[in-house]
């Protein structure tokens, strides 16, 4: 009896949960669409997290002030249902089930990094709700098979290889073969990071560089002096270095106080540690890898272009000096989202799904055309000089306002 | 690896290097690790909050920088303030748990170092800060070697403090006092010694010495409001090694660690600093238990 008792809840319960999981319209009241975001606004994501919140926000202003999303003939505003998710993954998830299984949304748009996504993947992934994310640039998130995960940014691997593509091209023009450079690797010991360093070696390797240090560095600790003494004793043409903005930070303080010259300095995460603001002229040189910039010569025909962008978005939030890119891709999303509502026609959650996977679309961000994986392949990633204190393009060379302050000439 | 090797060996300069910037990082180890051991010693309580102490001592330096004091005149401010900090918090929270088991004291600081983190991430914001001192670079060996003055600054500063530490526990009455309270609290209060009084002494200059610590941080290498657990493990590290009240001990082992880890990270690489530390610590442990092997044995 209590066998059978037992095995009916479970039937009951999988029914429950077929009911809940079965494709079903999108949430749509009355003439508005609600997406739902887990984001990070207090913790220690919060800085980056507030930036994605706003550049959401600025979207759907935008969008719902030029008529909204039109489907099947009628118009309609998009809304978000916000969570905090206070930083931790654990509490991202719990969110993402609450907005799908409570709230009923079965359009997600995504939260602040690869680490909260990785754990909100699983959850919209089973119960088949779509999500364009804007902020997890993991190569692993893009490697589960994930069917309904889509990301508008260019994958962490991408990072700095457009550095070694530049170093490579420079050497060339110097009269040298790219495969006489030296290179010395210093990448924390994060899935992040240790991605950026796959994207470099591959390049390293198809160059035919030599890697004369390739360090890891622990999660935990500020201090990359031992590093740096063995690059001074090495020489290398090249240091690239991965470690968010505790690293940066790291490295440009100590760049200059050991006075370390190497020809070439690539590294992530400049912007968010301010290496300009805190350490000035000793910075000057630094290559920074960005998702996007305002100089670029994308445009869309919602905010016309990316430097239109840029200005629109401090009129709102008068608060910020630069824009930063993390704002902009979130921004991206949403626009994606439009466009496929659009071209579904329909809020049948698979026929959208379909749509946002055929998605080829020029914004101010960048283009956008999903793999197979998810992942957008039609936006490179750009590689900005600090030059007397500002960020200048300067690679790939086909979007460059600026020539690189780059020689290997011995 | 053997490539390092050969380096130290070609380039001799390089070992000078590695050895000073060694002595650098674990003179400021060492300081917040003599705090602990401090209350440990004395109290017989595990701060797990040490490192979270360190940090918002940084941010008060870096604070007051901003506001255009000199981050190095914030350093006695940030010693000050945590002082009064480290006093108000024995007062709430320390007090009640100092004479039960080890567990209660483990959870009540666990808990101060979250409340600490999310204090300060509310009032400074998740980012990475750094306090700017100013100073100049020394190169030496025709630019082999590189010191930055606030860095020796600091070593001095380290050693000074350190001084007047023992100093100030051997002859004053207050010295003496923790003295007694740590080699037999109940005896100490036989004897009308406040032993309330000197435990809230003992966390608030625990603090105070943290405070120091963390200023000295924020200007050498970056401050962030979850930094703490990285202090608080070296300072445990530190203070097992060198065990319970032994000032010279901690300042040893501290500085030792420092170097260990500057050549550990050289050669091998620096994934495997941190190993280094606690391979070190291992190793400290099996030697300390067989020289205590042998004390056994001469007892019996």
């Amino acid at each position: 009896m209590s066998w059978t008792l037992h095995s009916s809840a479970i039937a009951l319960a999988a029914a429950a949960l077929a009911i809940a999981a079965s494709p079903a319209d999108g949430k749509v009241e009355g003439e508005t669409i609600v997406l739902g975001a887990a984001i990070s606004l207090t913790g220690k994501y919060s800085t980056d997290g507030v930036h994605a919140q706003n550049g959401y926000e600025i979207a759907i202003d935008k969008i719902n002030e030029m008529g909204g999303v039109t489907v099947d003939g009628k118009s309609y505003q998009l809304d978000v249902i916000y969570y905090d998710d206070e930083s931790t993954p654990a509490r991202g998830a719990q969110l993402a089930e609450r907005l799908i299984q409570q709230d009923g949304v079965q359009f997600m748009l995504g939260p602040y990094s690869s680490g909260l996504t990785k754990a909100i993947a699983p959850v919209t992934e089973q119960f088949g709700v779509p999500m364009i994310e804007a902020e997890g640039a993991s190569r692993s998130l893009f490697t589960q098979g994930y069917k309904y995960l889509f990301a508008v940014l260019s994958t962490s691997e991408q990072y700095l290889r457009t550095a070694i593509a530049l170093a490579a091209e420079q050497a060339e023009a110097d009269g040298r073969d790219p495969a006489d450079l030296k290179v010395a690797m210093a990448f924390e010991n994060d899935p992040f990071s240790l991605d950026v360093r796959e994207g470099v070696l591959e390049d390293v390797n198809k160059f035919g560089m030599e890697v004369v240090v390739d360090d890891k560095l622990p999660r935990d600790l500020a201090d990359m002096s031992a590093t740096l003494t063995k690059v001074r004793a090495l020489k290398p043409d090249v240091l690239v270095v991965s470690g968010h903005a505790k690293g940066a930070a790291t490295l440009a303080r100590q760049v200059g106080e050991m006075n370390i010259q190497v020809p070439m300095i690539a590294l992530t995460h400049c912007e968010s540690a301010d290496i300009v603001g805190k350490f000035g002229d000793s910075v000057n040189g630094f290559f920074c890898p960005t998702q996007w910039a305002e100089t670029l010569t994308y445009s869309d025909e919602y905010f016309g272009s990316a430097a239109d962008y840029d200005s629109a978005f401090k009129e709102m939030f008068s608060d910020y000096a630069t824009v930063p890119y993390q704002a902009a891709q979130a921004s991206a999303a949403v626009l994606v989202w439009k466009d496929a509502f659009e071209r579904a026609n329909t809020f049948d959650v698979e026929t959208v799904r379909q749509s946002i996977a055929d998605t080829e679309m020029d914004t101010f961000y960048g283009g956008i055309k999903f793999a197979p994986e998810g992942n957008n392949i039609a936006k490179p990633m750009v590689l900005r000089q600090i030059q007397d204190g500002q960020y200048h393009v300067v690679a790939p060379t086909e979007w460059a306002a600026t020539k690189a302050n780059l020689s290997f000439a011995q | 690896m053997l490539g390092n090797l050969s380096l130290l060996y070609l380039a001799p300069t390089l070992n000078i290097q590695l050895l000073l910037d060694g002595l650098f990082v674990g003179a400021i180890f060492a300081l917040a690790a003599y705090g602990l051991a401090l209350v440990w010693g004395v109290m017989n309580l595990k701060n797990l909050a040490q490192g979270d102490f360190v940090i918002m001592g940084g941010y008060i330096a870096w604070w007051l920088g901003t506001q255009g004091v000199h981050p190095l005149f914030g350093l006695p401010v940030a010693a000050v303030v945590m002082f009064g900090f480290g006093w108000l918090v024995y007062r709430v929270v320390i007090c009640r748990v100092v004479d039960k088991d080890l567990f209660t004291s483990l959870l009540a600081t666990f808990g101060l170092a979250i409340m600490l983190q999310q204090l300060l991430n509310l009032l400074f914001g998740p980012d990475t800060q750094t306090a700017n001192a100013g100073f100049e670079t020394l190169f030496l060996f025709d630019n082999q070697v590189t010191v930055t003055q606030i860095r020796l600054i600091s070593l001095v500063l380290c050693l000074v403090l350190a001084l007047g530490l023992v100093l100030f526990m051997k002859r004053s009455r207050i010295g003496q006092a923790i003295r007694a309270t740590a080699q037999d609290p109940r005896a100490a209060k036989v004897m009308g010694i406040d032993t309330d009084r000197v435990y809230a002494f003992t966390f608030s200059l625990n603090a105070a010495i943290c405070g120091v610590a963390g200023a000295l941080v924020s200007m050498i290498w970056v401050i962030q409001p979850f930094f703490g657990i990285t202090h608080s493990i070296r300072s445990f590290v530190i203070v097992t090694a060198a065990g319970l009240g032994n000032l010279p001990g901690v300042v040893l082992s501290g500085i030792g660690l420092g170097i260990a880890e500057q050549f550990g990270g050289f050669v091998l690489g620096a994934e495997f600093q941190q190993a280094i530390v606690v391979g070190l610590l291992i190793a400290v442990l099996i030697w300390r238990q067989i020289q205590m092997g042998r004390h056994r044995q001469v007892v019996q």
